[in-house]
């Protein structure tokens, strides 16, 4: 059948956009705030503008991270809410990470994993946001009230570590791991072959639904 | 010659040995320091007057609530306070307490343990700790991590200002201008040692004359000692002159911020990535080999 070698549309380019959109405003903020963070990591703040310029667009740029995943809450929520399939799919996680999918049970759109970083992304987006909302006017708060200012930032770099390490994950895996992923993010479009193997159940759902519904050519 | 007064010991928010430090040519045997004789202050205000002269400030609005604290506070451009304290004794006796505020140039100064940015505090080798609002990025961390309270934010131009123990005019060889000005002479101004040396014998002429027997030196070694230092009344009750911390420390969640935390995060980004490196070493990438495709195809 011909159709079923054409490449399967996986991200529009709302997604697409929007994905990079996110990537953009979580990386700015990152990187300013690692020159923040240590003395080592400075130089990214003289590269990006200089000390004053990287903290006065730090907090606004951050804004716009937790606005985009928000955006993601609204695009992609229903197809991030675990399934009993990811379940399975989970406790088969160590095939996974050695590379032997054939014994790995089918999942959706996303896989357990992508799951866990949207949440993660979307847990650690919502400290660092009320967290950084804190730091961002600490003359504010009373010289007696600093304390809470340690406090926000103990969580907001604690935040940022944890989505750091989700980040190095997903990048590794977006770009050196999973042949085919970056590709489907930028241009939208993955093999029939890469759908069935790495999402069985999305790929029975959209090709089913191609086939009820006439080729439009 | 001004040059060789001011040399650099360390700066913030940089890491490894900040550029110019110690470079031997001005390196000095010596430290400065201000030593504020409390028991002879009249609170006339005219060391508040000279610090807004020198440093070019308008005078502020004067309040008035009953008290002669006709200027409630430190601000961006009021380095330098007389703190007016009507101080009650056990035996109701009472008594004036004028003492005047303003940074105390830590010898370990908390406000550049918590700066990030590089260079927007710098403490030179003769004690003064001094704030460079070129590089400042307004984050007031350096309010945080003041155990005395004392630098002040500029909410227009976002950056932080406070007392520079005149740098300017000591690197030109020349004393602190609210020493200068003060005309009881309760501010001295010298080498850390000539100061230590003239409070001790101030101290035990207070003792020797007056029922002040608790008089002493305010010299806190929390923060490894100050270059700006008191002569007290009673050193046992710091507290009782508007404030000041008996045992002044860097708070510790600082320190820990600072130090352990910051190198334990470092540690986990660093060994993140080469966990994903050992992973593609180890087992590769996944790749979908399309020849198998037709196999698998829906009849
Ligand atoms: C900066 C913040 C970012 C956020 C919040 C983010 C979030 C997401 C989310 C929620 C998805 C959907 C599925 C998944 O979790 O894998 C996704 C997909 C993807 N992202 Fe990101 N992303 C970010 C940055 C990046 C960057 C910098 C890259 C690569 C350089 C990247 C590469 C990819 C790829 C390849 C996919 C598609 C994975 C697949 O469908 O197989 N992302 N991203
Ligand atoms: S008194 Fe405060 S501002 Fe002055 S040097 Fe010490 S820590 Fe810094
Ligand atoms: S506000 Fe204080 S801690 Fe922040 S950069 Fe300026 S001097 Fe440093």
């Amino acid at each position: 059948m011909t159709e079923s070698r054409a490449a399967i549309r996986r991200y529009t380019m709302a997604e697409r956009l929007g994905h990079w959109f996110a990537a953009f405003v979580y990386i700015y903020p990152l990187l300013t705030g690692l020159a923040f963070y240590s003395p080592h990591f400075f130089w990214l703040a003289v590269m990006l503008g200089g000390g004053p310029t990287s903290r006065f667009w730090h907090p606004w740029v951050g804004l716009l991270f937790a606005a985009s995943l928000l955006w993601m809450l609204g695009e992609w929520g229903a197809d991030m809410r675990i399934t009993d399939a990811d379940r399975q799919w989970e406790k088969a996680i160590n095939h996974y990470i050695r590379n032997e999918d054939d014994q790995l049970p089918p999942v959706g759109r996303f896989n357990y994993g992508q799951k866990v970083f949207y949440w993660v992304m979307l847990f650690a987006g919502t400290m660092l946001l009320f967290s950084g909302l804190v730091l961002w006017f600490p003359e504010v708060l009373a010289r007696q009230a600093h304390w809470l200012l340690l406090l926000a930032i103990f969580v907001h770099v604690g935040a940022a570590l944890i989505s750091i390490g989700a980040f190095i994950i997903h990048v590794y895996m977006g770009t050196a791991m999973v042949r085919g992923g970056f590709t489907s993010i930028v241009r939208g479009e993955v093999s029939p072959a890469w759908a069935k193997e790495h999402h069985r159940l999305w790929y029975d759902r959209v090709t089913q639904q191609a086939a009820q519904t006439p080729p439009k050519s | 010659m001004s040059n060789s007064i001011l040399q650099i010991k360390q700066i913030s928010g940089h890491s490894g040995v900040a550029p110019g430090a110690n470079s031997g040519a001005g390196r000095q045997d010596y430290t400065v320091a201000k030593l504020i004789d409390v028991t002879t202050c009249i609170g006339c205000k005219a060391c508040e007057v000279a610090c807004l002269e020198w440093n070019g400030y308008p005078f502020r609005e004067t309040q008035f609530d009953n008290t002669y604290q006709t200027m409630p506070d430190l601000e961006w451009n009021y380095y330098n306070l007389i703190r007016f304290n009507e101080h009650t004794h056990a035996d109701n006796t009472f008594q004036w307490l004028m003492r005047k505020d303003g940074c105390m140039h830590c010898a370990d100064p908390g406000c550049l343990r918590a700066c990030p940015a590089d260079g927007a505090i710098v403490q030179y080798t003769n004690g003064i700790v001094d704030f460079q609002q070129d590089n400042c990025i307004g984050c007031q961390y350096c309010v945080t991590g003041c155990p005395f309270d004392i630098p002040r934010f500029n909410p227009e131009t976002k950056k932080v200002h406070k007392c520079t123990l005149c740098s300017d005019r000591v690197g030109a060889g020349l004393e602190p201008a609210c020493v200068k000005a003060c005309p009881t002479g309760c501010l001295h101004f010298g080498s850390k040692d000539d100061m230590l040396d003239l409070a001790e014998k101030r101290v035990a002429q207070i003792r020797e004359h007056t029922s002040y027997k608790d008089a002493g030196l305010y010299d806190p070694q929390g923060v490894g000692g100050t270059h700006v230092m008191y002569v007290l009344h009673d050193t046992n009750n710091p507290e009782a002159y508007g404030g000041l911390p008996k045992d002044p420390r860097v708070p510790w969640m600082v320190k820990l911020w600072k130090g352990p935390l910051k190198w334990l995060g470092n540690f986990a980004i660093v060994a993140g990535i080469a966990g994903t490196v050992m992973h593609y070493m180890r087992f590769g990438p996944k790749e979908v080999h399309e020849t198998q495709k037709r196999e698998g195809d829906r009849p």
